[in-house]
């Protein structure tokens, strides 16, 4: 039974540099590491201390406020350093990593006679929970609350996301085992998402309700999912997970072992080779980026996809969710007269002598830079064009600047993540920051009521 | 790169001093600014306000010029027909160069009092509270000069724009924040300080009101003022006149042409609301044949004072006074108008609505598109607010529905 979905509202940006279908395997990284920031609003407590060695799938530190839920470590090694910023608040745990890795060994779980209590706990001490998000709030889930239903988009839209179809391959039977336990743990659906015409791999699950989508980004965005499928309403929850999460719980619950591997593009325009590779979480970027070679030394490496992904350094590290990492020039110069003159080597949904109208199929190089100052919110009318969402994006967002509680829950916070607003801040002519404005809106709305 | 340099060395020189906005305007002008995106999305459009703005000032350019030429047109014209040597209008009797010249020294003085003036006072503002100069203005500096009367005094223009941009829009907090189009305020200030110099029959032709009571007095009466007067205008002017817009009236609004061109590329370049422009144009059409069918029942006979403007056909409403040049360029100012997709429907059929009506209701002074422009302005949140409660209210009644299932579903959790 599969659904069709079709978005018309939104904006493919075609980029430079996709990454090429062929998978290396990097060379293994000295030191990994975890960034506390992946995981936002954990207030994290240790488990291990500086100097202590550690398993592959051992535990590091738990959720302040859910001793149940672990964080585990990717490889097996040395904790060589704890990284703490101001007020001593835990920013990265750096791994050594061992010659011979060793793995902490779950036992099986058997899935048909497993209730939903024993996957939780399961999940949770194996370090997996983390890999299922909820929203509202756009968070780790919390294993209390059933969700209506957990949501999984199958098809990568954003501009040089890696292709799931590629990177799924052959992952089929974990990708059905973690679905069987998942869906346990809703008393909704398992909602997947698959582009139409892909051969993904996510399109043979069984126990699934199955979506066809279609239509320019964000339509694999999950959040266009849940929107068209069934809204968050006031008071519910439900889950999402990514595909190549699901993979790992799928391992799991396979072979009782955390396997931090995964399949990633390293795309972008200052990329010579950009290809995909296989690394682990919490890899050095090093380990692939010089491999694959890059154009100058003023560049931005971005841990995910160019619209919603962290800002990253060279000698960064891969960061826990994402399955890409993206390579641009930095734009940090001055352009004259950039303001007026005709555009050609920019994207712009004007047409007002820019000139990207012209060959929507034509490829573009953008960098870092602003294309302008921060002003407050003048033009109207655009951000409906690439905001397919049933919300009046410009209201919620100027709800969460002015923190109206009960206009943020009635214009519709409680649908949308951050990520939803990547394309109104891409267009923005008033170069506002909407994706930090929803999160902080989000952030407050969970404080005071959630 | 030397300049480029330089004006970086100097930017980090005046960083965090007062200054600072001051200079930012004129380097940003120059230069657009070497900031990067730091969280969010990484790469950006190629849009900011500053290109919005210049866009519709590009519309406006035509507008201008014409304008200019008109001005002069307009002078000689009047003084050829009160001297009874006036002949039909031929494009080379229009675009010569005295007619050029004689707009020019008229038209470029209003235009650089209302940029100086009302620039300054931004400037002003940015110090004073440390914020960056925002382009508002830009577009604002340029209506302004096309709104107004050709003749009027440029300390009251001064005034009206000092007016306009402190209380229409700096005390809302700059450019974004106002409810008023500024432009539309600085006229209305004008129209209720100085009524003399805003309506009549002298003031929309150069030398107008000098001349008044000499042998050498000429006519300054708008297509509107005639038909207010019940005065045959068909004999006068042909439709035609009204689309080439070589009749009196404000410097800008005359052409129904090029503010049909304007609109066009304002459409195109998506820098308009073409459902404010058509929906406008519905308005005004609407009430227009509402006026005609009033006339065509007999119910308004050519003895009623509103004869003469209810009898002027539907379709010619568009082309004369100022409810062309409002439409497309003041009634889309995005700030001002309604923000949502339906509320600009509303709001645009309005505003053509009550033009029509203030204008043939209000035959003192029968020009009634700024003010329906400002009414509007003033009711846009309220309508906006009515169409986002319409989607609110799908939500509430989703979570109604919804409300009742999880109890049953929760029965679920347990026999899984």
């Amino acid at each position: 039974m599969s659904k069709d979905i079709r978005i018309k509202k939104g904006l493919d940006i075609n980029l430079f540099g996709e990454a090429e279908k062929t998978t290396s395997k990097a060379v293994p990284s000295n030191v990994y590491a975890l960034n506390l920031d992946d995981f936002h609003g954990i207030a994290p407590k240790m488990l291990l201390k500086q100097g202590e060695s550690v398993k592959a799938g051992e535990p590091l530190f738990y959720n302040k406020e859910n001793a149940d839920m672990v964080f585990v470590s990717p490889v097996s090694g040395e904790l060589v350093e704890i990284v703490r910023g101001a007020r001593r608040r835990i920013l990265t745990l750096k791994i050594l990593a061992d010659k011979e890795q060793e793995y902490v060994s779950h036992t099986a779980l058997d899935l048909a006679k497993a209730d939903a209590d024993a996957i939780k706990a399961h999940l949770l001490q194996s370090g997996c929970w983390p890999f299922i998000r909820q929203r509202p709030y756009d968070i780790i889930a919390n294993p209390e609350v059933a969700p209506k239903g957990i949501f999984v988009s199958g098809y990568a839209s954003a501009p040089l996301a890696a292709d799931l179809d590629y990177v799924l391959q052959g992952k089929e039977n974990e990708l059905q085992t973690a679905v069987n336990a998942l869906a346990k743990l809703t008393f909704g659906k398992v909602h997947v998402s698959v582009g139409k015409g892909a051969q993904s791999p996510l399109a043979g699950l069984s126990g699934v309700e199955k979506h066809t989508v279609s239509g320019p980004h964000p339509s694999g965005l999950v959040g266009t999912l849940i929107n068209r499928v069934d809204p968050v309403n006031k008071g519910e929850v439900v889950w999402t997970v990514t595909p190549q999460d699901l993979v790992m719980i799928g391992e799991l619950l396979l072979t009782g072992k955390f396997n931090a591997e995964r399949t990633i593009a390293l795309a972008g325009s200052s990329v010579k080779a950009p290809k995909y590779y296989t690394t682990k979480i919490g890899a050095e970027v090093s380990t692939f980026l010089y491999a694959a070679g890059v154009y100058g030394e003023n560049i931005r490496v971005i841990n995910g996809d160019v619209l919603t992904g962290a800002k990253s350094t060279p000698d960064g590290y891969l960061g826990y969710y994402n399955n890409t990492v993206t390579v641009i020039p930095e734009g940090d110069d001055y352009d004259l007269f950039g303001w007026n003159r005709p555009i050609f080597d920019k994207v712009s949904t004007s047409r007002a002598f820019t000139f990207s109208w012209l060959n929507p199929k034509k490829k573009y190089k953008l960098d870092t830079n602003t294309n302008g100052e921060h002003r407050a919110f003048v033009v109207t009318g655009g951000y409906e064009e690439v905001f397919p969402l049933d919300i009046y994006p410009m209201q919620l967002l100027k709800s969460c600047m002015i923190k109206d509680l009960d206009e943020m829950e009635q214009l519709g916070l409680y649908e949308v993540a951050p990520e939803d607003f990547a394309l109104t801040e891409f267009i923005c002519v008033s170069k506002q920051p909407h994706q930090q404005i929803i999160r902080d809106g989000l952030d407050l709305l969970y404080k005071e009521i959630g | 790169m030397g300049m480029k340099q330089s004006l970086h060395n100097l930017k980090e020189k005046y960083k965090g001093k007062k200054m600072a906005p001051a200079f930012n305007a004129f380097h940003t002008f120059l230069y657009t600014p070497n900031e990067t995106t730091h969280s969010g999305s990484h790469v950006r459009a190629a849009d900011d306000l500053k290109r919005t703005m210049n866009t519709v000032i590009m519309a406006l350019v035509p507008v201008l010029l014409f304008g200019i030429f008109n001005a002069g047109y307009q002078h000689f014209h009047a003084i050829a027909e009160a001297q009874g040597t006036a002949q039909a209008f031929s494009w080379d009797l229009f675009l010569t160069w005295d007619n050029f010249w004689t707009g020019a020294i008229k038209v470029l003085p209003l235009l650089i009092v209302s940029y100086g003036v009302g620039l300054g006072v931004e400037f002003l503002f940015a110090v004073i509270k440390g914020h960056e100069v925002e382009e508002g203005y830009l577009v604002t500096g340029m209506l302004v000069p096309l709104i107004v009367p050709i003749d009027i005094p440029l300390w009251m223009l001064a005034v009206a724009v000092v007016f306009g941009v402190v209380i229409g829009k700096e005390v809302f907090g700059g450019t974004g924040m106002n409810i008023l189009n500024p432009a539309l305020t600085i006229r209305a200030f004008l129209f209720f300080a100085y009524p003399t110099w805003m309506t009549g029959d002298k003031v929309w032709v150069h030398g107008a009101v000098e001349r008044a009571g000499t042998p050498d007095a000429i006519s300054g009466e708008t297509v509107l003022g005639y038909l207010a007067q019940n005065k045959d205008v068909g004999s006068i002017y042909s439709w035609m006149d009204y689309f080439i817009g070589n009749i009196p009236g404000s410097v800008g609004e005359t052409s129904a042409m090029l503010i049909l061109l304007g609109g066009l590329f304002l459409i195109f370049s998506k820098i308009g609301s073409w459902r404010i422009m058509l929906s406008g144009v519905l308005g005004t059409i609407a009430m227009g044949l509402i006026f005609n069918g009033v006339v065509d029942a007999g119910w308004i006979t050519e003895s009623s004072k509103f004869y003469g403007l209810m009898s002027f056909s539907w379709w010619q409403h568009l082309l004369v006074g100022g409810i062309a040049f409002g439409i497309v360029y003041m009634a889309t100012d995005p700030v001002t108008a309604a923000q949502t997709n339906k509320g600009k429907w509303i709001y645009g059929f309005l505003i053509g609505f009550i033009s029509i009506m203030i204008r043939v209701f209000n035959p003192a002074f029968p020009e009634g598109v700024f003010l329906a422009i400002l009414l509007m302005n003033v009711f846009a949140p309220t309508i906006d607010h009515y169409v986002v409660q319409g989607n609110v209210k799908k939500r509430m009644k989703r979570l109604k529905n919804i409300a009742k299932a999880p109890e049953k579903k929760e029965v679920n959790v347990e026999t899984v």
